[in-house]
């Protein structure tokens, strides 16, 4: 049995290069928080570019009204000629009168605001007073030039937490709490799990209400679902909080890591975690052989994205036999990230930040058999006949846990299988004769 | 400060990219933060494009905000240079960057890149995507077609095409389509720009005797520069439905000098007869609402009421800058003007006007499906849908053919629609299953609908249950209206409850 888990210590090279970041910002992860959080509403202070990244990014997946908005600053706001406090004020009006369903409203900062100055920390604390009790209004920041992509979920947890309540006697403290937006299906399973393993008082943060935020004090012990939360980890810390450190449950291996070093934490025995996990372990595995064949010695590039990269790295070299040619994250928590990078093979190049046009460079020099990237690349790549996958699926996905295993292997497989399918199908035809 | 869910157009650096998407040889370096680069999946993603957009962003960050921004913006323009080798090199600001006042024209002057420089000035607070397009492109011309001196010998049917773009609705195939179809006339087309036009190709605009401003949204600025400048005449007639395009290529020919003539091409329309077929009399004065870009609402409006016998009851454009026409329009069709860039506000008025078909945008097509109402799209901003694998333009005989298609394809067959009111309690053959010929067309119960059929159990309590259970009996494509108009009909007659007989009221009052 894999439990305990401890890092190594060999890190592998680094690359780091300052040039043009291809990634999005961190009012990106407003697309799945707003779904997650039911009684929220994200209103972010910005610009028409916000607004339209918000679109782009989303439009395609968004079918019904979102529970997200921009307050687009125009010419008379940053001339003075409005108060920019009273024109929020009356948009922040103008949206409840519209959505008087909002329990919790998130005010969310962006490069203009963030470069204008704008106090949004003291707005919030203004609506929150005029709003109280039906309304609870908070801000973090999810700009581009702070932040990347997922970063914009752990500013908004570190702001949740900031504000959860605190524990008045021992008993209501939460006793576990699982950080980190994870597909409900999979909070599901992981629940059933640590349930079984006898382990109480389980919180997921962010939960599916706004008012369903626990009680964060020293008897809390916390594990992080998803690698991107070093600010989370702080906040959490700062009241108290012991963070189990472990890697990340993708995978069988992941999985059982991260469910073994919470049963360690919590005195689970040996046999109960055996006794728990054996089954769904074998279901993963099995699952996994399904996959194995399209993914063994295949050669996959990871451009930067959302963080899990190491983790899929990990996941694709211990558990379908690919390899790594390289791979890129827009940032690295070195120490909670570090299990990952140690479980890979030593010489994986790592690049941290980006020169994206340097980086296609490598990657076309590389000739790997599947690139992992971002939207804007992956057409590119594949008009020169290469393959891609998006890298935006594995945070949309249900990929964590035993009975994802699976299909966290097919997402990776599916463009392989997909292009074999079609080698053979568009290139049919000329065998077939009438005569 | 502006509340926005939903947005019709992006910011005028995106109309900027679209310029630089469009052309060949040249590369736009854009003072911006990462989250920026978004913007590359609008042509990668939502066109297909094969390559990356021509854009190089500079990604500055928050600790670069120091002062060093300048710097980072130099290098990356440097980088830009050397690498891509462009025959021309756009700069400008995004809206967090416009904030900093670094300067990129200054900057990029000041590093001497050795190739023409054409600096941007995009007020991202003030301005929006096409007019960001509409201007970059006029620079573009400027800057390249500025120097030129007009030949003594122009070919009087020599003639230019401007204003196709990356992202433009149907681009790709209208310029296709007009280009054959002036060729047919007896017309030359020299350059078509954007699309596909290289820098040196800006340069021999001024050799053809005249404009055809295909898409006055972007190429209006460039052309009237054009005319003042260079004294060539433009002609700004659209060719969109049938009329219109045999209006177009007279102007066209009448310009050139070329004598009235039959125009070729038209035995390639269908339009004109598919509509007076007697199938189509089930289109007589079908309501329908109207929402675009200018150009396209316009002829969308035109096509509607003249050539399908449709009855315009809303028409509106999210563009202030081209508001007058579509006000002047709208006077004709005797509807309200609409002229807004809130689709809340385009989504009260579609419900008001209870239109029996909406043409719009992505974003009306979204509205129509929650009130469960036929939709085609007509104009940008667009979708991946929106560039079909299939030949399918707007413009030109082809084009007035396919737009009856996608116009009349959601709609009900005429039989169909009697049949559905004759025995609507057949298990399969009813309103609830939907037509046979609708698949990817009838609107599907979504989160949406369960909400809008959730507020009109609420509003049950108007109705008594026989009016209720009548009602039932109307087809679901216009029980919608039904409801609406009977509600209207007995709150402005004081009428409550609602019985059948104030159902049927309602019904010849609204009779048409
Ligand atoms: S990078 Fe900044 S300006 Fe651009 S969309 Fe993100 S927050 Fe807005």
């Amino acid at each position: 049995m894999t439990r305990p888990f401890t890092a190594g210590c060999a890190s592998p090279p680094t690359i780091r290069q300052r040039g043009q970041h291809e990634v999005f910002c961190g009012l990106t992860s407003i697309i799945w928080l707003h779904r997650k959080i039911q009684d929220a509403f994200f209103l972010i202070v910005g610009s028409r570019t916000c607004a339209h990244l918000m679109q782009s990014a989303a439009g395609v997946m968004i079918f019904s009204e979102p529970r997200f908005a921009t307050a687009i600053m125009e010419e008379r706001d940053l001339a003075g000629m409005a108060d920019m406090h009273d024109e929020l004020d009356r948009v922040v009006d103008k949206l409840l009168a519209r959505r008087p369903d909002i329990k919790m409203l998130v005010l969310v900062g962006s490069c203009p605001s963030e470069v204008i100055k704008f106090d949004l920390p003291k707005a919030a604390e203004r609506l929150n007073r005029q709003h109280a009790p039906g309304l609870r209004v908070m801000s973090y920041s999810g700009s581009g030039i702070e932040t990347t992509f997922t970063q914009g979920e752990d500013n908004f947890l570190a702001a949740l937490i900031g504000e959860a309540p605190s524990a008045g006697s021992e008993d209501e403290a939460a006793r576990l709490v699982i950080a980190g937006c994870l597909p409900e299906v999979v909070e599901d399973q992981f629940s059933r799990l640590l349930r079984d393993l006898g382990i109480p008082g389980v919180h997921f943060l962010p939960a599916r209400s706004s008012s369903a935020t626990p009680a964060i004090g020293p008897q809390t012990k916390f594990i992080l679902a998803q690698p991107w939360l070093g600010a989370a980890t702080a906040a959490l810390e700062a009241r108290g909080a012991t963070r189990i450190d472990t890697i990340f449950p993708l995978g069988e291996q992941g999985t059982t890591a991260w469910l073994g070093a919470i049963a360690t934490a919590f005195d689970v025995t040996e046999a109960r975690f055996e006794e728990v996990t054996q089954a769904p372990r074998q279901r993963a595995r099995a699952a996994l052989r399904h996959y194995r064949p399209w993914l063994e010695g295949r050669r996959i590039f990871l451009f930067p994205d959302s963080q899990l990269e190491p983790s899929l790295a990990r996941f694709l070299v211990n558990e379908t036999g690919a390899e790594i040619v390289e791979v890129g994250s827009p940032y690295l928590h070195r120490d909670l990230s570090a299990g990952e990078i140690a479980m890979l093979p030593p010489g994986v190049p790592i690049s941290e930040g980006q020169d994206v046009d340097m980086q296609i460079d490598r990657c076309r020099a590389a000739e790997p058999d599947l690139i992992v990237c971002g939207m804007g690349l992956a057409n590119p790549f594949e008009a020169e006949g290469r393959l891609s996958k998006w890298s935006i699926e594995f945070v949309f996905s249900p990929i964590q846990g035993y009975e994802q295993t699976g299909d966290l292997a097919e997402l990776f497989a599916r463009p392989l299988r997909r292009s074999a399918m079609l080698t053979q199908g568009l290139a049919g035809g000329e065998g077939v004769s009438c005569n | 400060m502006q509340l926005s869910m939903w947005t019709y157009e992006g910011p005028p650096h995106v109309g900027a990219m679209r310029i630089a998407a469009s052309m060949e040889e040249v590369h736009f370096v854009l003072h911006a933060p990462q989250g920026d680069t978004y913007a590359d999946l609008l042509f990668t993603m939502i066109e297909r494009r094969k390559s990356r957009p021509p854009v190089t962003y500079t990604t500055f960050q928050a600790r670069d905000l120091g002062g060093s921004t300048a710097d980072v913006f130099k290098s990356a323009c440097q980088d830009a240079v050397e690498r891509f080798k462009p025959a021309a090199l756009l700069v400008g600001a995004s809206c967090t960057a416009e904030l900093l006042q670094d300067d990129p024209a200054g900057l990029t002057r000041a590093l001497a890149p050795g190739v023409p420089v054409v600096p941007l000035d995009l007020p991202s607070y003030q301005k929006k995507e096409t007019w960001g397009a509409a201007e970059t492109f006029y620079r573009l011309v400027r800057a390249f077609a500025g120097g030129r001196t007009r030949p003594q010998d122009i070919a009087p049917n020599s003639c230019n095409i401007l204003g196709p773009t990356a992202l433009g609705f149907r681009n790709r195939d209208d310029v296709r389509e007009v280009s054959k179809l002036l060729e047919a006339n007896g017309l030359d087309v020299r350059v078509v720009a954007p699309l596909g036009a290289r820098p040196a190709d800006l340069a021999r605009l001024p050799e053809a005797a005249f404009n055809i401003v295909l898409y006055p949204e972007i190429a209006e600025t460039a052309a009237r520069w054009l005319e003042k400048t260079h004294g060539m005449p433009c002609l700004t007639s659209v060719p969109i439905g049938v009329a219109a395009t045999r209006r177009f290529i007279a102007d066209a020919r009448a310009l050139a000098g070329l004598p009235e003539a039959p125009v070729r091409g038209a035995d390639e329309d269908r339009l004109t007869w598919y509509s007076r077929s007697v199938d189509s009399t089930y289109l007589t004065g079908k309501r329908v609402f109207i929402f675009g870009d200018a150009t396209h609402a316009l002829a969308a409006a035109r096509i509607a009421s003249d050539e399908l016998g449709f009855k315009v009851c809303g028409l509106g454009t999210y563009m202030r800058e081209f508001a007058r026409d579509v006000r002047a329009a709208a006077r004709d069709y005797g509807v309200e003007p609409l002229i807004s860039d809130d689709h809340l506000e385009v989504e009260d008025a579609i419900i008001e006007a209870r239109p029996e078909l909406v043409l719009g945008t992505q974003m009306e097509r979204h509205i129509a499906k929650r009130l469960r109402v036929p939709c085609a799209v007509i104009s940008a901003p667009v979708h991946v849908q929106d560039f079909p694998a299939r030949y399918s333009p707007q413009m030109g005989f082809e084009g007035a053919n396919v737009i009856f298609d996608s116009w009349v394809h959601p709609l009900m067959m005429g039989l169909e629609e009697h049949l559905l009111s004759m025995f609507r309690d057949d298990f399969e053959f009813n309103d609830a299953v939907g037509a046979s010929h609708l698949t990817a067309n009838t609107p599907v119960a979504t989160e949406a609908t369960r909400e809008a059929t959730a507020a009109v159990v609420l509003a049950d309590r108007l109705w008594t249950s026989d009016a209720e259970q009548e009602l039932k009996k109307v087809p679901f494509f216009v029980r919608g209206k039904a409801r609406r108009n009977t509600e209207h009909f007995a709150a402005e007659n004081g009428i409550h409850p609602i019985t059948v007989e104030t159902l049927y009221d309602a019904k010849a009052h609204f009779a048409r």
